[in-house]
């Protein structure tokens, strides 16, 4: 026990990864490759029915659903990280997320199943070129062959760059 | 324990801005020569009830200014004094640095000490004026109102039979059966600590038990050692007059009998309760909830309702001394049975969407039942229409709950005319028509201030000085009128005067020196609209009332905000009228639905003049783009909403689709679209709460089928257009 404390906070000062303790992580698909998010952060799982076209917003904002009465942005992780086919049919997952105090959707591939990593199956990032900005990447974790990639969704999501929130500049 | 009395702060903050209102409006109605003593009463039990929850809370400085309130008004209300206009002036002072306090606490300004002291001060001579002759007051004497604090009365309670270093023989009477031995001699041991306890019971005497006590302690003491053990409805305590205690004549009127019979409790004063210990929660709920009811007709309501509050008051009266023991005054209690409940704003939007849901829920129901045959699904469509009918009735009463008399907003005028009035020596009368008339909590809110400025407005630049309404034949007193109605989907509230009206000529040669484009041909409503032009102001003379010019341009900017319109009518040396037409809510709104392509948009309709589909031949182009429709010789200027939103429309030629004719601040423009779909009264939802703002549109709504329809800006389309035609 306390060796284990030990070293995980041995580990600790490697990366911000291993200050997390042992989380359950909800995993997508995008393309071939895993992702995973902090399971308290999703809301619910739905189909992709009855979007609202935006206005002149950026392509991978599909535009608003309904959802029992609030309206809820979607977004398309496929066509932001340009992994897989952006086709929509019966098959196609809105995860809806409540991150930063606000509601939105993200389409994804496919949603396999929610996994619990200790602190010891998270890896720090490594520095490589990824279409996600390592900066919003909280680790690797290995489930036993399969990699996951773990994404700070809130960061994510409320990052100037995917164009959700007002920022102070408009 | 901290968080959990924080919780009430809001609660008695609001609580006693409403008491505040209360009394001031209870001030202003106040007679000086006639003074109602109902009116006095109410006054009071606001006072008294604002300081209880200040002394719950702790808040000394609003104690000790209610207290200052308490002393003065309750010698008023029993005649030892005269009502006099400066004990009015002084009332209402110290209801605003109550305010001042109040606001103080709750984190937003501070109050100034130094004014908080004067106006102590003033109401502490007022209330030592005159001494009642021949009568010794009850009240708290001077040195000790310096420090006045709830516990220092109580120790004035307990101090006050012991001044004499008098002892008290008290005669107890209690059902002793029942009760085990050691119960018994506890209590013994008890009652001894407190003085000399001889046993009475007579001998062949089983069930009850009789005590004498001689002691220096008060009969709340004693009460509290046998409540514990005995059931209080069997007890009995009796102030010993006959014994060997010399009581002063004065102090045999204190109220020295307790008793759990209502009927032979003697006191009925209340001022007696204020000097009870003040228990949590202590004065914290009378009054407030019957607030509303009090200011919302003051004409005819008013009077009925103080009738009745008088009424059920005196009933109420021995019961809520019987009550005494657990030490709440519920002096306004019967009133508020009936009234009202403290609901929070979040509780009553979440009921509202969760209506919306339904409905949404109904109207696909309905859709989908509408596929069955109905000779044979009879039931099913029977059924259908009755909830269609129920789903409509509970939305209109949830949305009702949102809605407020404008009397909340109406009753705190009184007092700006009274004071604005005497400060520029004018005599005006302010009448209030349709106090009754609902609206939206939210608009409530907003209409205030600029409702403010109207009123100021009228009373500085319409009503006249007194000598100059008697040369021009009309009553010296002039007279401003606030009336509130409804009118189709909306409530109009109208600012009216007697006064002068405006001067059509100065108003045009202020403007040309102001440089406005203006020429003599304009009507008069135009000419009328310049004065919400930033910076205009006929004034001569720059006061400190109004004449700076920074205002009416505000005025209707807010009025704009909240999707209304302002409206002048006016005769020179008659009076002028202002008039402010509001939607009913601001949840809701009155939209023409609109297709492009695939998708669906709301035009919200109080811009919409018309819609006509154009002949091929009245749309011209200006240098190469730029298109402008022919409509009855004027040229708009044409905004393809599928270009404004890079959608994919079904008709790209304007002859085909349909041009809606939409003004906004003065300009027009056409707004083509694919086709009209209808007019429906929707649920504004926002966009922003979980997206950003987007241009060209004000919000998002949820239609009959579940879908997201967005409703345009049409303010900001519009003048996207114009700056495009520049």
């Amino acid at each position: 026990m306390l060796q284990e404390q030990t070293a995980s906070l041995a580990t600790g000062s490697s990366g911000p990864v291993t200050s997390q303790l042992a989380n359950e992580f909800l995993t997508f698909r995008l393309g071939k490759e895993e992702y995973g998010i902090e399971i308290l952060k999703v809301q619910e799982i739905r189909g992709y029915d009855s979007i609202t076209q935006i206005a002149n917003a950026p392509e991978f904002i599909k535009g608003v659903v309904n959802l029992r009465g609030i309206i809820v942005p979607i977004i398309d992780m496929r066509i932001k990280f340009r992994l897989g086919n952006a086709d929509y049919d019966q098959f196609t997952v809105v995860i809806i997320l409540n991150v930063a105090g606000r509601v939105m959707g993200i389409v994804v591939d496919g949603v396999s199943d929610v996994i619990s990593l200790e602190a010891e199956q998270m890896r720090p990032t490594p520095e490589f070129g990824a279409v996600i900005d390592t900066e919003y990447i909280m680790g690797l974790g290995t489930v036993d062959e399969r990699m996951l990639i773990l994404i700070d969704i809130e960061k994510l999501m409320s990052s100037s760059d995917m164009g959700l929130i007002d920022q102070s500049i408009n | 324990m901290s968080t959990d009395l924080e919780q009430f702060y809001e609660i008695f903050f609001e609580e006693s801005a409403e008491l505040l209102a209360d009394m001031e409006t209870c001030l202003l109605r106040l007679d000086v020569n006639s003074p109602d003593l109902e009116d006095l009463n109410a006054i009071f039990r606001a006072a008294h009830s604002i300081k209880g929850g200040a002394g719950t809370f702790g808040f000394t400085d609003m104690t000790e200014m209610t207290h200052m309130l308490e002393t003065l008004l309750d010698r008023l209300r029993k005649g030892e004094l005269e009502v006099r206009s400066e004990m009015v002036d002084a009332f209402l002072k110290a209801g605003d640095v109550i305010k001042e306090q109040l606001a103080g606490h709750r984190g937003e300004g501070q109050a100034d000490p130094a004014v908080a002291a004067a106006i102590c001060e003033e109401l502490k001579r007022l209330s030592n004026e005159i001494q009642a002759p021949a009568k010794e007051t009850p009240v708290v004497s001077n040195d000790q109102t310096e420090a006045v604090s709830a516990e220092a009365e109580v120790a004035e309670v307990k101090a006050s039979p012991n001044d004499d270093s008098s002892r008290f023989t008290y005669c107890i009477e209690f059902f002793s059966a029942g009760m085990s031995n050691t119960g018994m001699e506890n209590l013994w041991a008890n009652l001894k600590q407190l003085g000399s306890l001889e046993n009475v019971t007579p001998a062949n005497e089983e069930e009850r038990c009789q005590l004498k006590l001689v002691t220096s302690n008060s009969e709340e003491d004693i009460w509290e050692i046998l409540a514990f053990v005995v059931d209080p409805a069997k007890l009995k305590i009796e102030l010993d007059t006959s014994g060997k205690i010399e009581a002063d004549a004065t102090e045999a009127e204190a109220p020295n009998t307790i008793s759990t019979d209502a009927g032979s409790f003697v006191d009925e004063d209340e001022f007696e309760m204020t000097k009870m210990p003040p228990a949590p929660g202590y004065g914290f709920f009378p009054g407030a909830p019957a607030a509303p009811k009090d200011i919302m007709d003051a004409s005819e309501a008013n009077l009925n309702s103080s009738q009745q509050q008088g009424e059920s008051n005196s009933k109420n009266e021995p019961q809520a001394a019987a009550n005494k023991s657990a030490g709440k005054a519920n002096t306004a209690a019967p009133a508020s049975e009936t009234s009202s409940i403290r609901v929070s704003v979040e509780k009553v939007d979440q009921m509202i969407n969760l209506v919306g849901e339904l409905v949404i829920t109904q109207a696909m129901l309905a859709q989908t039942a509408s596929q069955f045959d109905p000779v044979v699904f009879e039931k099913l469509h029977g059924g259908m229409s009755q909830l269609e009918r129920n789903t409509r009735d509970l939305q209109e009463s949830v949305m009702s709950i949102r809605m407020m008399p404008i009397s909340f907003v109406f009753s705190r005028y009184p007092r700006v005319v009274r004071d604005l009035a005497s400060k520029l020596n004018k005599l005006v009368e302010l009448k209030t028509v349709g106090e009754n008339t609902e609206l939206d909590k939210g608009l409530i809110e907003k209409i205030a201030d600029p409702l403010t400025h109207l009123v100021r407005n009228s009373l500085d630049h319409g009503i006249e000085v007194p000598e100059k309404r008697m040369a021009a034949g009309k009553p010296a007193q002039g007279t401003i009128t606030l009336r509130a109605f409804h009118q189709g989907g909306s409530i109009v509230i109208e600012v009216s005067d007697d006064g002068a009206g405006l001067n059509r000529e100065k108003i045009l040669d202020k403007a040309r020196e102001r440089g406005l484009p203006v020429h003599d041909g304009m009507t008069d409503q135009e000419v009328w609209m310049l004065i919400f032009e930033a910076g205009f102001s006929t004034a001569e003379t720059v006061t400190d009332v109004s004449g700076r010019g920074v205002g009416m341009d505000v005025v209707k900017r807010n009025i704009q905000s909240m999707g209304g319109r302002i409206d002048i009518d006016s005769a020179f040396k008659v009076g002028t009228r202002i008039s402010i037409r509001l939607p009913l809510t601001l949840a809701i709104l009155d939209g023409l639905s609109v297709t492009v392509g695939d998708q669906m948009f709301i035009v919200p309709l109080t811009y919409i003049m018309e819609s006509l589909q154009p002949a091929a031949a009245d749309i011209k182009t200006v240098s190469g783009h730029g298109r402008v429709v022919q409509v009855r010789g004027e040229y708009l200027p044409v905004i393809a909403l599928h270009e404004v939103f890079n959608l994919h429309p079904n008709v790209t030629s304007i002859h085909e689709g349909i041009l809606v004719i939409l003004e906004a601040e003065g300009h027009k423009a056409a707004l083509f679209v694919d086709d009209l779909v209808g007019q429906h009264q929707v649920v504004i939802k926002s966009l922003e709460s979980n997206y950003r703002r987007v241009q060209g549109v004000s919000g998002a709504t949820i239609m009959g089928d579940g879908k997201v329809a967005l409703i345009l800006d049409t303010a900001a389309l519009v003048m996207a257009s114009q700056q495009e035609a520049v």
